[in-house]
């Protein structure tokens, strides 16, 4: 299905009734495709099918609703017309497979698909369980990271092939292989509709995490301009994490991640300026934030920190998005707070980016001196040597310590390595300024 | 794209039915676990509040309650990818009152809040 493009100006295409119709379809599909799917999972045991006896039955509805009007219980509807689906395709299955002296076509294990689909009546008791199991479905460990991503989209977001492909700007045919080769992947791995064990249980929801991250970021990170199926994929994100947030209560970093998606995405007005640049936290009007989406990020870091398990990576980044979120300006930031949260972090995923952003923490709340000697054990440790950002802050710190001329050299550098052309042109006037601040005939800093 | 509901109704002498804010309650768990539903809380009757008027270049303020037929009785915010969707939690949320609470009348302003999409992107 195609949901038209953004904005329902009134007397546009919208306004025709058959138009009016099919939207209001997709919005009953939009809140109602995840919990149909997961309900006929359960049912046929086999998400692929459920995900096509869905589609089917949304086929269904976009043919009858604009003629008969949208039934009282739309929910209800396509249930039972995807059910009715589902018994005919295993009706004809059991015909294709000339076992039409059976009257059921029970599986090895007694499973009894027409039975079951007939006499399911209780999809409201199980739907919590049902959803969880879909999302870590869609999401296991044997599938690629693209077709868990175009899967969890597809089956938890209710989005079309054509919106998936928009999204992360590929061909349609790549993001419906994608699909498919999903759907083939779970089959050929027998990969049942279950939750994970308990052993198993914290590297699945770290992967389902992983999922929902990625996407946050694939729509966080779309510049003005792009198709609006890329920004909207943060909103597809914020939803998985709210959701995940009511069905796994008790794990902290479920919360973390709802957090973070939550206080980043409050920044989303103030971090592009009206000519369409990006604008670096410091420099935000921080007046544009979300106050709401901060308050609901502080509220889920709130919950996540209450929980006696451990904290983890993305509790400890929203609360490090959290100190930023409660500085009124930018002086107003809590700096030491943020290297501590920093160290911490480092401790548990060690990685050198962690370190050069303990850098800028560091030399904010301890002087560039402090800042600078993270910044050069990690230069002597030869870690990240084309990674922009690492000049770039070595040159902030200098200039702190008033060393112009090395500065300078640094957002050269800096802007040598980086790929990005409005980036590039940050540096480039960082360096043009830190040269007239060394030039002899520049003017007295 | 965010949608503010304000739903206002009459308000009949008796108090509405137990079953009707448990199937309010249900529906609205439903709407955060979808993760469309932001913000919401309940609005006490006007005689609770006041109306600060700028009429004619002269400002008053008058306590309620308000001489209007209908109270506004809640607000709902939702964040949802079209018109339609905050329609259909809308239409859902009258359906409850229509199957729960006879004689009930009132309406659900369904509202656009501007969002970064009402705004055409630079050339």
């Amino acid at each position: 299905m195609t949901v038209s493009g953004q904005g329902s100006a009134a007397g546009g295409p919208e306004a025709a009734p058959g138009n009016a119709a099919r939207r209001a379809v997709e919005a009953v599909w939009r809140i109602e495709s995840g919990r149909l799917i997961a309900g006929l999972a359960r049912i046929t045991g086999d998400v692929g099918l459920a995900e096509e006896l869905a589609q089917d039955a949304l086929v269904a509805a976009l043919e009858q609703w604009p003629l008969t009007g949208t039934p009282p219980n739309p929910a209800g509807w396509l249930m039972t017309t995807a059910k009715n689906r589902g018994i005919d395709t295993f009706r004809r299955r059991a015909v294709h497979q000339e076992k039409l002296t059976m009257l059921s076509c029970r599986t090895p294990d007694g499973h009894d698909p027409i039975a079951a689909l007939v006499d399911d009546n209780t999809l409201d008791d199980h739907i919590g369980d049902d959803l969880l199991r879909l999302i870590f479905t869609a999401a296991h460990p044997a599938l690629t990271m693209d077709s868990r991503v175009a899967l969890t989209l597809r089956c938890l977001g209710g989005l079309s092939t054509d919106e998936i492909a928009r999204a992360f700007l590929v061909p349609e045919s790549t993001a419906a292989q994608r699909i498919v080769r999903a759907k083939r992947t779970l089959a050929g791995h027998s990969v049942g509709f279950e939750l994970p064990g308990p052993e198993q249980m914290a590297d699945r929801l770290a992967t389902v995490l992983q999922v929902v991250f990625l996407i946050f970021n694939e729509g966080y990170s779309a510049t003005t301009g792009e198709d609006w199926m890329r920004p909207a994929l943060a909103e597809e994100a914020l939803r998985l994490g709210r959701l995940l947030a009511v069905l796994v209560p008790d794990e902290p970093e479920v919360h973390g991640l709802l957090a973070l998606m939550e206080i980043q995405a409050s920044r989303s007005a103030a971090r592009v300026s009206p000519d369409g640049l990006p604008v670096l936290l410091p420099d935000q009007d921080r007046r544009l934030w979300d106050r709401l989406l901060i308050r609901r990020g502080l509220e889920s870091l709130r919950r996540a920190e209450a929980l006696p398990a451990p904290i983890g990576p993305y509790t400890l980044q929203a609360a490090i998005a959290a100190c930023h979120a409660r500085a009124a300006t930018v002086q107003d930031t809590d700096w030491a707070r943020i290297a501590a949260l920093y160290e911490v972090l480092g401790g548990l995923w060690p990685s050198p980016v962690v370190q050069l952003n303990r850098a800028v923490a560091v030399g904010k709340s301890a002087g560039p001196a402090a800042g600078l000697a993270i910044v050069d054990g990690l230069i002597a440790a030869e870690e990240l040597p084309q990674y922009p950002q690492l000049p770039a802050v070595r040159g902030d710190l200098l200039a702190g310590l008033e060393r112009w001329q090395e500065a300078q050299a640094e957002f050269e550098r800096a802007a040598a390595l980086t790929r990005n052309a409005q980036e590039q042109a940050i540096f480039l006037s960082r360096a043009a300024e830190l040269s007239s601040r060394h030039a002899p005939w520049g003017p007295a800093p | 794209m965010r949608y503010m509901i304000l739903l206002k109704g009459t308000q009949p002498a008796e108090p509405p039915p137990p079953g009707l804010m448990e199937a309010i309650m249900k529906l609205g768990d439903e709407a955060n676990a979808a993760g469309a539903l932001l913000d919401t809380a309940g609005l006490a009757p006007s005689v609770a509040g006041a109306r600060v008027q700028l009429s004619g270049g002269h400002l008053s303020v008058v306590d309620g309650p308000f001489a209007e037929a209908k109270e506004f009785i809640s607000y709902a915010l939702y964040e949802v990818r079209s018109r339609q969707e905050a329609v259909e939690w809308a239409s859902r949320f009258l359906r409850l009152h229509q199957e729960l609470w006879p004689g009930w009348d009132g309406d659900a302003d369904v509202l656009k809040v501007f969002g970064p999409e009402d705004f055409a992107p630079p050339a």
